[in-house]
Order: C-alpha cells, then sequence, then structure tokens
C-alpha cells in the first residue's frame, strides 16, 4: 500500500488552506494536484536549457530535444505501444480526438456511414465526430446505458455493421466512474472493419492501459490528469494508420521539403506535430510519468479503490437521502451522486465553504445526464493522496447539509 | 397598494446590517441565502417557461412581473436554494416599486456584503443579469404607463 502522508508531502497545494479550512480535493477526474517535482521540472527548462528542439546545432537544443524525446519514450513504456513513433504530442485528450476525426475521419466516413459512441461520453469524444459526420453526410449514433451506468453490450452488437466505420469509447467515464469493457468493445468493432479510438483521459492514471494487448487503433489522453502539465497530452496510433492518415496541422517541423510546385511530409511522430511544440510541458510530463512509476500505478489504484469502496458505503449509510449515479461492476474512483431536494450546485458551494472541492454539473456529458433525467450530479472523484479522514469530512458536511436543507 | 415604509436605500442597509451579524463566515452566509431561498414564494408552474428564464445565470431563474397602480410586482423562482435566495434579496429591495425608482435605483448592497467573494464570479454575473432583466421589465413599464 501507498504511504499516503510521505506522498502527500510532495504536493505542496495540499498543504494550504481553502475558506479556513484545510483544503479537501476531491475533484481529481477535471484535474489533479501536481507533485513539486513537475513543476519544479518546468522551471529547471526555462531557467537551464531553455532552447527549441530537433534542429539547433546547440548543447541546449539537444539537451531539450533529449529531455522532449525522453517523455515520448517514457509514454511509450507506460502504455506499452510497439514504437515511440506510434506516440504524438498534443495539447490534451480533445486535441486528440479532433485530429483523428479530422484526418482518419475524413479520410474513411462516407454518407451514410457511422461513427458509434457511447452515451456516457464527454462531449470532447462526441462533438468532433459530429463536426466530421455533418460534413461527410455520416452519423453519429449512441450505445446505449444500462441504469447502473454500463454499456449494454447486446445493443452494441446490434448496432455494429458494415456502415459502422469508427466506435469511440471512453475506457473509464467521467461522469459516472464505470470502466469499460474495451476489450471486448475493440474485438467486436474490429470483426465488421471499424477501427476503435480509445478516450483514456480518466483510466490513464488509474489503469493499466497496454495498447497492443487491448488492441486499440488510437488512444488519446490528457497529461493533466495525470499528475502533469495542463494544455499536454498525447495520442497513441497504431502506424499503419498514422502513416495512412493525412496530416492534421501544416507549418513547420512536420514537413520533409516544402516548394510552391509541392510539399512533402515528415515521417512519424512529427508529421503530426506542426510547429513549436510545447516544450516545457512535454519534459514536465515525462516527470509526472516517472512520478507515477516511482509510486506504482497498482499501488495508486488499489488506495484509490479503497477510498471509494469507503466513501460509497458511507454515503449510502449515513445520507439515505443521496441516489448514486454509476453502479457499474468496475469502475475507477469517482462517486456521482445527488441527494434530494438539495440542487447540485447548492452542495458544491456549502462543501467549498468547509474546503472541500467537489464538481457540480453536467460533468461535460448531457447526453448522460439526459439519459438518467438530470441536469447534473455532485461528484467526488479520489487522487493517490486523498485520505480516509477526508472522506470522514466530507460525509459530515454532507450529512451537516441535509440537516438544515434536505 | 399599501404605502412603502421604507426606501430602496432603507431596505439595502437593513440587509447588511443583517448579513454583518454573520460576521463573514462564508457558511453561515450560505446557509442564510439558502434559507432566504427557501422562504421565497414558488411560482406557477406554468410560468417556469423559457420566456421567463433569465439569461447568463448558471442556474436556471425565472422571473415574472405584475403591473398594478404603478408599481412593479416581482415573483421569481429557481432551480436552487442560493439562486432563490439571491434573488429574494433583489425582490425585497425593489418589489411594488414604480419603475422610476426601479430604474434609478443604486443597488450598492451586493458589494457591501462581500457577496462577489462568496459566490463567485460566475454566480455574480447572473446576479447582474438578474438586476438587468428587473430593470429591462421597469423601462418597459414605463414606457406603458
Amino acid at each position: 500500500m501507498i504511504d499516503v502522508e510521505q506522498l502527500r508531502k510532495e504536493f505542496p497545494i495540499l498543504s494550504t488552506e481553502v475558506n479556513g479550512h484545510a483544503l479537501i480535493y476531491f475533484d481529481n477526474a477535471a484535474t489533479n494536484q501536481k507533485p513539486k517535482v513537475v513543476v519544479d521540472a518546468l522551471q529547471e527548462y526555462y531557467d537551464g536549457y531553455n532552447s527549441n528542439v530537433h534542429r539547433g546545432a546547440h548543447t541546449l537544443a539537444d539537451k531539450a530535444t533529449k529531455a522532449f524525446e525522453e517523455t515520448r519514450t517514457l509514454l511509450q513504456e507506460f502504455i506499452n505501444a510497439g514504437k515511440s513513433e506510434e506516440v504524438i504530442l498534443t495539447k490534451g485528450t480533445t486535441e486528440g480526438i479532433n485530429l483523428v476525426a479530422q484526418t482518419y475521419g475524413r479520410m474513411v466516413l462516407n454518407e451514410g456511414d457511422i461513427v458509434l459512441v457511447s452515451t456516457m461520453e464527454h462531449h470532447s469524444n462526441i462533438v468532433p465526430w459530429q463536426l466530421i459526420a455533418k460534413e461527410k453526410g455520416a452519423s453519429v449514433l449512441p450505445i446505449p446505458v444500462s441504469e447502473e451506468g454500463e454499456i449494454i453490450f447486446e445493443e452494441y452488437e446490434k448496432l455494429l455493421s458494415e456502415k459502422v466505420k469508427i466506435v469511440a469509447v471512453n475506457h473509464a467515464s467521467n461522469a459516472l466512474g464505470t470502466i469499460n469493457p474495451v476489450e471486448d468493445i475493440i474485438q467486436k468493432a474490429h470483426a465488421i472493419g471499424a477501427k476503435v479510438l480509445i478516450d483514456g483521459a480518466q483510466s490513464a492514471a488509474h489503469l493499466t492501459v497496454d495498447v497492443q494487448a487491448m488492441d486499440c487503433d488510437f488512444f488519446v489522453t490528457s497529461a493533466h490528469k495525470m499528475f502533469g502539465p495542463t494544455g499536454m497530452g498525447f495520442l497513441y496510433g497504431k502506424e499503419e494508420l498514422l502513416n495512412a492518415m493525412p496530416p492534421f496541422l501544416g507549418g513547420g517541423e512536420m514537413i520533409k521539403e516544402v516548394s510552391f510546385e509541392g510539399t512533402t511530409f515528415n515521417e512519424l511522430p512529427y508529421k503530426f506535430e506542426a510547429g513549436t511544440p510545447n516544450i516545457a510541458d512535454t519534459i514536465a510530463f515525462g516527470v509526472a510519468v516517472q512520478f507515477i512509476n516511482k509510486w506504482g500505478k497498482e499501488n495508486i489504484a488499489a488506495h484509490e479503490k479503497a477510498l471509494l469502496d469507503y466513501a460509497t458505503e458511507k454515503l449510502k449509510k449515513e445520507v439515505p437521502t443521496a441516489k448514486i449515479y454509476g453502479e457499474a461492476q468496475n469502475k475507477v474512483s469517482v462517486l456521482s451522486f445527488v441527494i434530494e431536494n438539495i440542487h447540485n450546485y447548492d452542495i458544491g458551494m456549502m462543501l467549498d465553504a468547509r474546503g472541500i472541492a467537489v464538481r457540480t454539473g453536467h460533468h461535460c456529458t448531457q447526453p448522460l445526464m439526459a439519459r438518467y433525467g438530470l441536469e447534473g450530479t455532485v461528484r467526488a472523484s479520489f487522487s493517490a493522496y486523498n485520505t480516509f479522514e477526508e472522506v470522514d469530512k466530507f460525509i459530515e458536511g454532507l450529512v451537516r447539509i441535509v440537516k438544515m436543507f434536505g | 397598494m399599501a404605502v412603502m415604509t421604507k426606501n430602496i436605500e432603507e431596505i439595502q442597509n437593513e440587509i447588511i446590517d443583517e448579513f454583518d451579524l454573520l460576521d463573514g463566515d462564508r457558511e453561515s452566509t450560505i446557509f442564510y441565502i439558502m434559507e432566504l431561498g427557501q422562504d421565497l414564494p414558488a411560482i406557477d408552474e406554468s410560468d417556469k417557461v423559457d420566456e421567463n428564464i433569465i439569461k447568463g445565470c448558471q442556474s436556471k431563474v425565472w422571473l415574472t412581473t405584475d403591473f398594478v397602480d404603478g408599481h412593479v410586482i416581482f415573483n421569481a423562482d429557481s432551480n436552487t436554494d442560493i439562486t432563490k435566495g439571491l434573488i429574494s434579496l433583489l425582490i425585497r429591495v425593489l418589489n411594488n416599486r414604480t419603475p422610476q425608482e426601479i430604474i434609478n435605483a443604486d443597488l450598492f448592497f451586493f458589494d457591501k456584503i462581500g457577496m462577489n467573494g462568496v459566490i463567485g464570479s460566475q454566480r455574480s454575473n447572473g446576479f447582474a443579469s438578474m438586476i438587468k432583466q428587473m430593470k429591462f421589465y421597469a423601462l418597459a413599464y414605463s414606457a406603458k404607463s
């Protein structure tokens, strides 16, 4: 098990106060906090070896390039990709999905074709597909989810046809916590010739990701949900697909030769990395990956699961007017609920007054909220640095709120 | 109509005094606003329609008006108690006033009770939208009268 007290020391923000109370940060599914080593890496780069990558013939440029490319290698190992060229650095999950939609989607979608997504997708795994589908005369159809918050597999199988060219689902749901059976989903999609994108925004820091074992065609995630900086992420794609896809953005770095007669494009991964990249955050992302590796993803996951189970049981017992949304068998550490007669915004504000940060609202999953007839929920999401005592305070806060307003 | 015993400024000062008793405690302040919200009479379900929604609020706020003897009567509701509490304060200050009084009202109590810091910028923007909408109705009635 993790030594949580020791781990917490790595995060300066965890010893701060909010509204006169020690911060209890339960909004980790939105973004998690950054250990000092990650923030230090940013400063060390700018103070010590700030330089453009891949082109300079000087020492600093070489040092920056090595540090930058080391992150790619770390990410490759982190998800067990076959080659580091299959790792494309992006601004985050959203950009990764848009990249695939605008390149692979543009290449394969024709009139009448279908992109399947699940009802529990984040808007960022719906809207990019809608944009390209509209342009191509294709459609985006939802795979239904059950009352418990699981993909209804038989419904998914019924939706599969030769018209389905792309299936895009999350590995874990940001609103419900459900871990989806991605291997089975991928296998079924491949059987009809469709390619699969896995949105790993909620899984990369919590679940073991092996893209080769999973056999996904694309995997996207964000650094800021993995103790890394914001505005940073990566896309994994199978080499043969990435090679076949047209470029996404044009500019420097992504070209081989430019002339007015015609331009040729760079090799992978640079073909998809136009312009000077986000060097500092890429380097810091690598440090965040090393941080996860150091503490051990399995240890982190075990602690988060224990927190989730504890909080779930305690909420059910001590707040009987709470209704939990997302009771799937396999969940990441997301506890989403509503309380009778009290609006989720009001609960969020009252908790905030005690220094407890949760997310409220629709969590960028309006179709899912509509599925349950909800405007939104309160969402507590746990990370490795959270404690059972914090869960106690959170539940105490809720009990007090219910006593006064429930 | 009953004659108003207190003017807009006096009512605002009364509110400021009430919030002073809470001593700037954030939780007590939010609880108090929620209680005010729960005390605000609900409007008819039939009035909870899109054309009565105040745009610019994060939560749903419905505002209806009547014009009686040259005075504007406001009724409002929301799906959240905090928002209801906030609009109940505005109703307390602006209800049953002439359109001109409402249009000219200098609403200083919100800043004085430090509400911006408590409810955050998004809800403060929503609060500004409520005031704008109330003044807009007053303007419409003043043109009629």
